[in-house]
């Protein structure tokens, strides 16, 4: 009886290990094994990306560099965007959808433009998919990304720790980490992540080569991603890459410590509206108008 | 046995075990670089209406006719072909949009290589932005604050330097309404195609009536 037991036992595991055994197309039992991004030690994290550098290769037969860029000390970063100017183009969208190595088929941004009625801010009534000359005389238009909260629903959804808020107010995720469970998705009020639904389809020439680990890393099927601000770009003092696209200079970024910085001077001196305040997540994306 | 996996996957991960992993290398010290502002240097040309070998137009330098050697008048004839090129399309039609009521010596020296201000200060074409700050004076000072005009290159200017616009690059001084545009695609996942109601927006939208003056508000 004992023995049978012993017997059923370990073909119970047997089983159990199976899809182990099977793990092929890329997912290896290194990944498998990997820890969570905040036990890593620096001598596992350039295992890691090593190992990312050379599945790139092999999967999309392109030369990338992936590298793990932390905050700059002393810098907290704020994001704002003038209403009275943008007019819509959708130039930030596709800069965004370049730059973070986005899926082609379905042209993912982790940006949105809505076209929204003037004299009103009613987003249910908004369009995102517009396809006409702009701007129109009677809309508005409203980029909305991450709004990289300070107090963040998302990070609170997250049932494994795959995403959290670092020191310099960007909330990241562990694509390595992340179950694809998307309760954070229903957490944003913004609608600011997206879901892998299939395997990012990008021609080898497209791909963006300066990577991050927690940025603009080609993530894997099925898992969440959301926008960092550029962190690969912005840790290292650049703009972001929706800054830089858009035509009209709606776009204001920097370090909010820093007194002498354009964010303080418009969070000082404009008419600031933070979207959906009264839910109290504490955005440090802001709107604001001109005279 | 998974309850144990569980504790030792799930513990610290509140923190960095490697407490050296937190931050980056630090950046101190003053900002060293600098902003370089992107600045016509001559006057622009004109299109004529004669087509080189390629097929392009022809571009004429506005003092070709209007020089100090020249007997051509000034003041702009209406109709003038030469001036096509110079304007902007309104209703399906080229307009030459004068910039309000002003006239070409308005702004403009008459040794056609400088401009001037309202009290007749000679001003290079590099420093055009003082001429224009005359009468837009918030402008001027959001693009002086950053919150006008946009940039690239780095926020961080003791870790690199930063590239701007003159007032000029996105406005042409002669019409400066910000032309209307056909927008980059929008999004196409699934679950965003347009409910058929939505489809059916009037195609009377589109008409240029309708266009914004190149301003969100």
């Amino acid at each position: 009886m004992a023995a049978g037991g012993a017997t059923f036992g370990a073909a119970a595991v047997q089983q159990a290990l199976a899809p182990l055994a099977e793990l092929s197309g890329g997912f290896t039992l290194d990944e498998f094994l990997q820890r969570h991004y905040k036990q890593l030690s620096r001598e596992d994290m350039e295992e890691v990306l090593d190992r990312l550098e050379r599945k790139t290769l092999e999967e999309y037969d392109r030369e990338v560099q992936i590298e793990d860029i932390r905050p700059i000390p002393g810098v907290q970063f704020g994001y704002a965007l003038n209403l009275s100017l943008c007019i819509g183009c959708r130039k930030c969208v596709e800069a965004c959808h370049k730059e973070n190595n986005h899926d082609r088929a379905t042209y993912n941004s982790y940006i949105r433009v809505l076209e929204m009625e003037k004299g009103g801010n009613d987003l249910e009534e908004s369009s995102v998919t517009y396809d006409h000359v702009v701007p129109q005389r009677k809309k508005f238009y409203m980029p909305v990304q991450c709004h990289q909260c300070d107090n963040p629903p998302c990070v609170k959804a997250c049932i494994t720790k795959a995403t959290w808020k670092e020191a310099d107010g960007i909330v990241v995720v562990d694509y390595n980490w992340c179950i694809g469970c998307r309760y954070c998705i229903s957490a944003c009020p913004y609608e600011a992540r997206r879901f892998n639904w299939t395997k990012p389809e990008i021609p080898a020439e497209e791909i963006n080569p300066g990577q991050s680990y927690l940025t603009n890393r080609v993530r894997p099927v099925g898992v969440v991603e959301k926008c960092t601000f550029c962190a690969h770009r912005t840790r290292v003092g650049r703009l972001p890459a929706c800054l830089e696209a858009c035509p009209t200079g709606s776009r204001v970024f920097g370090n909010m410590l820093d007194p002498k910085s354009e964010i303080r001077w418009v969070l000082e001196n404009k008419r600031v509206y933070i979207l959906k305040a009264e839910l109290g997540t504490l955005p440090r994306f802001f709107y604001f108008f001109d005279e | 046995m998974a309850w144990v996996l569980a504790a030792v996957l799930l513990v610290g991960c509140d923190g960095f075990t490697d407490e050296s992993r937190e931050f980056g290398p630090p950046v101190t010290g003053e900002p060293t670089h600098s902003v370089v502002i992107e600045s016509p240097q001559t006057l622009g040309v004109v299109d004529s209406p004669l087509l080189d070998v390629n097929g392009t137009p022809i571009g004429v330098g506005c003092e070709t006719c209007h020089g100090p050697t020249q007997a051509r008048s000034w003041a702009a004839t209406p109709g003038e072909p030469f001036h096509t090129g110079v304007g902007v399309t309104v209703d399906g039609v080229r307009k030459l949009d004068h910039h309000g009521e002003l006239r070409c010596d308005n702004c403009h020296s008459p040794d056609r290589l400088t401009v001037h201000l309202a009290d007749g200060t000679t001003l290079n074409l590099a420093d055009t932005m003082l001429l224009c700050a005359q009468c837009h004076g918030p402008q001027y000072r959001d693009y002086q604050r950053g919150s006008h005009g946009g940039m690239t290159g780095f926020w961080d200017l003791r870790q690199g330097p930063r590239s701007r616009n003159n007032c000029v690059v996105c406005h042409a001084p002669h019409s400066p309404h910000y032309e209307p545009r056909m927008p980059a695609p929008g999004p196409r996942d699934w679950y965003l195609r347009e409910k058929p109601t939505a489809a059916k927006e009037p195609a009377s939208e589109e008409k240029s009536s309708d266009l914004g003056d190149g301003h969100g508000n």
